[in-house]
Parts: structure tokens; C-alpha cells; sequence
């Protein structure tokens, strides 16, 4: 089974960590993986994406055309993206920052307030890891254990920022 | 060492260092950074090694020839504009036989192009690319595994042949991280190639240059160049095929383009259609030995190229009138999607009576 996850939203908001800490997960597990991130002449403020495929096979190519997931951290990648989503897939809004309608009768919409949350926990910058774990939740694609240990060894570097990244991951998951 | 989740152009620069490299000389471009930053990090802190960011592409490959003179592994790496700019160095390190190992993370083109991954460079890379009457050996790897093995096999098949070696990667396998595992360790002493220039004492001075006022003498050189390069293509040539035994249709394709076809072909074999894939892995020397064995038994391929249609014509002379060869190509750095080749594929199987 061969499933793209596309992830968007303004360069800053980490982005290209979530779908980083996806992949590594997937590798955890032994899948096959590509992780591929799309970003040009970029700074802080503007736009970038990644898209990770995870497949028990090998996978062809890294670009998704239809991705199986989307999520959007902004309200600019959720007006670009939304027509990109497979019929039957799920459009992970962040519903903090995104006040867009999203017309798709076929996909189910999981709106996630990743921003309030992070705040709420006192570290705003962790908005990417509630918006992963509620991922990983709905998504089933990886084992939540397999993210906390992709995290602690993408962080391996900068320990103090571990916990706060896993409380935010923790309470993305609980969520649903 | 185990799986590690790792960009191609890291895991080309990885591969390098443990393949022995010794020098490293760069000039920044989209999409080959990464092997660059990765090699200032890690290659000027090994003993012995030395990592240069040059002040152009130009004199990048002008020191990897000074670096091979001195018989040290030396490499270089660019994107399709800047292979162009080295190309007078790759001519001359052909000429004075030497090894070196030049990687093209190609990008759209002509000029300056766009940043995002072609293979419109397939002619350049196998037809010379310079001036005067040469062959790289070029190397056209479709994973990040494929990247780092055969970053390890350019720099033996350069010692080995005394000539340059050209991986023709493109920028989606630079710039996407997979899953990679180094099969060599770092060497803990860096060999001296024999026959280098390191100071004469005590023999005689030797000489490495490209110019002769005698044509005689030239064409002799030429011969020798040419003698090798039939050795090579005997030895070295390196294809792949995938599910050709029973197929009707066979798709040839390279790099991340034959990736992208093998996706196609697994989805058309479950739907019944008898199609297979070749891969030259060496696009120079070209795989036209196998190719024209397989027109023995099927008559109908199809080349797939993110360009507009380059391999093509070697696949052409390979057949030689022996199999239909069709076309189909995006240039200018889109990439195209598993479903979109399938399309092809299957409707010229259906066109063309196959089922």
C-alpha cells in the first residue's frame, strides 16, 4: 500500500521538520520511504511543502500528483491544495490559522487548532508536532512510539526542545 | 552501518569520502548544495583532505585536474549550467588520461533553465560534452542507494581506466531523502596513484600535458583513448531489466525516469498487459549489445526521457531497424507521474495490436 502525505504551510512554521519526523518514522518501521521537499528562493514567511511517501513496495516516484493526506498549516496551502486530495482522503486544516470553506463532499476535513493548543502548552512553535499527532491518529499511517523516537533522535542535538516537542505531539494525538 | 534517511547529494558526498576521496572542489548551485555543504563539513575535517569552494566552476574543475595530476581522488560537482562551464577542464583531464569524478544533478534547461529535475544533459554527459574526440564514462543512478554505490564505483572505474567518470544524477534524487546504506567504510590511509607527479627526484621528470605539434603523434593518442574506450564498453557496460521475459512491449528508460516507468509497469502487469522495463545503467558505454539481443523476441519499444528525446537515438542505433521504437518525453523539469507513463504505455499497446 502506497500512501503520499503532502504537508504545507509558510516557511517557520516547520513544515519540512513534520514531514521529516513522518519519514524517519516510516523508516523506524522498515517501510519504504522517500521525503521530498519542495521549497525555492524561500525565507521565513514564505511558502513551503514536502511530501512523504510510505509503501510496503517500492515506490516510483516521490513527487504526489493526488496525494492520499494533506495537511495545511496556512491558509495559502489550504487554498492550493485542497483540490490535490484523492477522493476518500483526509485534508488536516489547521484551524487556527485557516478560515477558508472547503467545498469537498468527498474527503472528510479534520480541523485541528494547532496553534491555540501549542500556545496553550506555552511553546507556540510546537503548533507542527499537535498538528502531527493528530495526524499519526487519524492518519494510522506510523505508530505514535515510532514518532516520539524519530523526534528524540531528529532533536538528538537540542534535548531541551525534546519535551516540549513530545507534550505537543501527545496532545495533538489525544485529541480523536 | 544500517538504513539512514539521507538526501542523494549528501549521500553522494558520504559515499565520496569513504570511496577515498581526498579532494572535494565546489561552486554552489541549485539543486547539488547539500553535496557541497556536506563536503565542507565533513571532508575538510579528515586528515590529509582538502575541501575548496572555488571561485568558479571553471577553475572547480581546474583544480580536480591539479588534484588528479597529483594522483589524489579528486571531484567535483555542479548543475546541468555549471557542467557546461567545465567542460573544457573534462576534455583536457580525458585527454591527459586522467581520473576524476564529476557528478551532474541535472536541472531544466537550455541556459540558466529552472532548478527542478530534468535529463536533458543526456547528450553532453554521453557524447563527450567538450571538445575533441572523447568519452566519459557516465553513470545514471534512480535511488539514493543507487547514488552512494555508485559514487563508490565512478572513483574505481576512474582509477581503473584513467579517465573521468560522470554521474548524471538530476535534481529530485539530489534534493529527496531515502533510506541509504554505506557498504564501505572511510579508508584510514588515502593511496597515491602511481605514476603521479610529486616531485622527480631521483627518476626522471615526467610530463603530463595535452598539446602536440605533431599530428602523427596525436592521432596515436586518440587511438590509445580509443582503444580503451572499447575495453570499457566490454567490460563496464551495466544495464537492468524488469519483467522483460513474456513482454511485448518494453519500455527503456533512465535514471528517475526509469523509476517512474517501473511504477507504470507494475500497475499494467496487474492489469494483464505484457510490458517490461530496460534500464542502461551505464549510459556510456550504452548497454546496445543486450538491446539489440532483446529484438530478437520483441519488436515494440517505447523510450521514456524527461527531455525531448536525447537516449532515444541510441536506443535507435542500438536496434538498428530491428524493433519500432517509440517516443515519449516532458521536458524543462516537470515530472511526470506513474499513472500519466501507464497511460502511454497502454495506449500504445492497445494501438499498436499487442494485446
Amino acid at each position: 500500500m502506497l500512501i503520499k502525505t503532502l504537508i504545507a504551510g509558510f516557511g517557520g512554521q516547520g513544515v519540512l521538520s513534520m514531514g521529516l519526523n513522518l519519514a524517519e518514522a516510516a523508516l523506524l518501521e522498515g517501510k519504504n520511504v522517500t521525503y521530498l521537499p519542495a521549497y525555492g528562493a524561500e525565507v521565513r514567511g514564505g511558502t513551503a511543502n514536502c511530501t512523504v511517501a510510505i509503501s510496503d513496495d517500492e515506490i516510483a516516484s516521490p513527487v504526489a500528483s493526488s496525494p492520499e493526506f494533506v495537511i495545511a498549516m496556512n491558509q495559502p496551502s489550504a487554498l492550493k491544495f485542497q483540490h490535490h486530495i484523492q477522493s476518500g482522503g483526509l485534508f488536516f486544516l489547521n484551524s487556527s490559522l485557516v478560515e477558508a470553506e472547503i467545498i469537498r463532499g468527498d474527503i472528510e476535513i479534520v480541523r485541528v487548532p494547532a496553534n491555540r493548543i501549542a500556545e496553550d502548552l506555552g511553546s507556540p512553535k510546537a503548533a507542527n508536532m499537535v498538528m502531527l499527532g493528530a495526524f499519526t491518529k487519524k492518519s494510522g499511517v506510523v505508530e505514535l512510539s515510532n514518532v516520539t523516537e524519530a523526534l528524540k533522535h531528529i532533536l538528538s542535538a537540542k534535548k531541551k526542545l525534546l519535551e516540549v516537542n513530545e507534550k505537543a505531539l501527545q496532545a495533538g494525538y489525544n485529541l480523536f | 552501518m544500517t538504513n539512514v534517511l539521507m538526501d542523494g547529494n549528501s549521500a553522494i558526498a558520504e559515499a565520496a569520502i569513504r570511496a577515498g576521496c581526498q579532494c572535494y572542489f565546489g561552486y554552489p548551485i541549485t539543486p547539488q548544495n547539500e553535496l557541497t555543504e556536506y563536503m565542507a563539513l565533513n571532508l575538510s575535517r579528515r586528515k590529509g583532505c582538502a575541501f575548496v569552494q572555488a571561485e568558479s566552476e571553471v577553475a572547480a574543475i581546474n583544480m580536480v585536474y591539479g588534484a588528479s595530476v597529483a594522483g589524489a581522488r579528486a571531484m567535483t560537482s555542479s548543475s546541468s549550467p555549471g557542467i557546461s562551464l567545465k567542460q573544457e577542464g573534462i576534455s583536457y583531464l580525458a585527454a591527459c588520461e586522467l581520473p576524476a569524478v564529476i557528478v551532474n544533478m541535472q536541472r531544466g534547461g537550455p541556459g540558466l533553465g529552472s532548478i527542478s529535475a530534468a535529463q536533458s544533459d543526456y547528450f553532453q554527459a554521453t557524447r563527450g560534452g567538450g571538445h575533441g574526440d572523447y568519452r566519459t564514462i557516465v553513470l545514471g543512478p534512480s535511488s539514493v542507494q543507487e547514488l552512494a554505490d555508485m559514487t563508490m564505483r565512478a572513483f574505481d572505474l576512474a582509477d581503473k581506466y584513467k579517465i573521468p567518470v560522470i554521474i548524471l544524477g538530476d535534481g529530485v534524487l539530489g534534493q529527496m531523502k531515502e533510506p541509504v546504506e554505506f557498504k564501505r567504510e572511510a579508508p584510514t590511509v588515502l593511496a597515491v596513484r602511481e605514476g603521479s607527479l610529486r616531485g622527480a627526484k631521483g627518476r626522471p621528470s615526467r610530463i603530463i600535458k595535452t598539446f602536440t605539434s605533431n599530428p602523427s603523434e596525436l592521432e596515436e593518442i586518440n587511438w590509445s583513448l580509443f582503444r580503451r574506450y572499447t575495453l570499457i564498453k566490454k567490460e563496464e557496460t551495466t544495464f537492468e531489466t524488469f519483467l522483460t521475459e513474456d513482454a511485448r512491449l518494453v519500455v527503456v528508460a533512465f535514471g528517475i525516469a526509469a523509476r517512474i516507468a517501473k511504477g507504470a509497469i507494475k500497475n499494467l502487469r496487474a492489469e494483464g498487459l505484457k510490458v517490461g522495463l530496460m534500464r542502461p545503467i551505464t549510459l556510456w558505454p550504452f548497454p546496445d549489445e543486450p538491446l539489440k539481443e532483446m529484438a530478437k523476441t520483441i519488436k515494440q519499444y517505447l523510450v521514456f526521457e524527461m527531455n525531448m528525446g536525447q537516449m532515444v537515438e541510441d536506443v535507435q542505433l542500438a536496434l538498428a531497424g530491428q524493433g519500432e521504437v517509440a517516443f515519449y518525453g516532458r521536458p524543462g523539469g516537470v515530472i511526470p507521474n506513474p499513472s500519466e507513463v501507464a497511460r502511454v504505455i497502454s495506449r500504445l499497446y492497445y494501438q499498436k495490436g499487442l494485446k
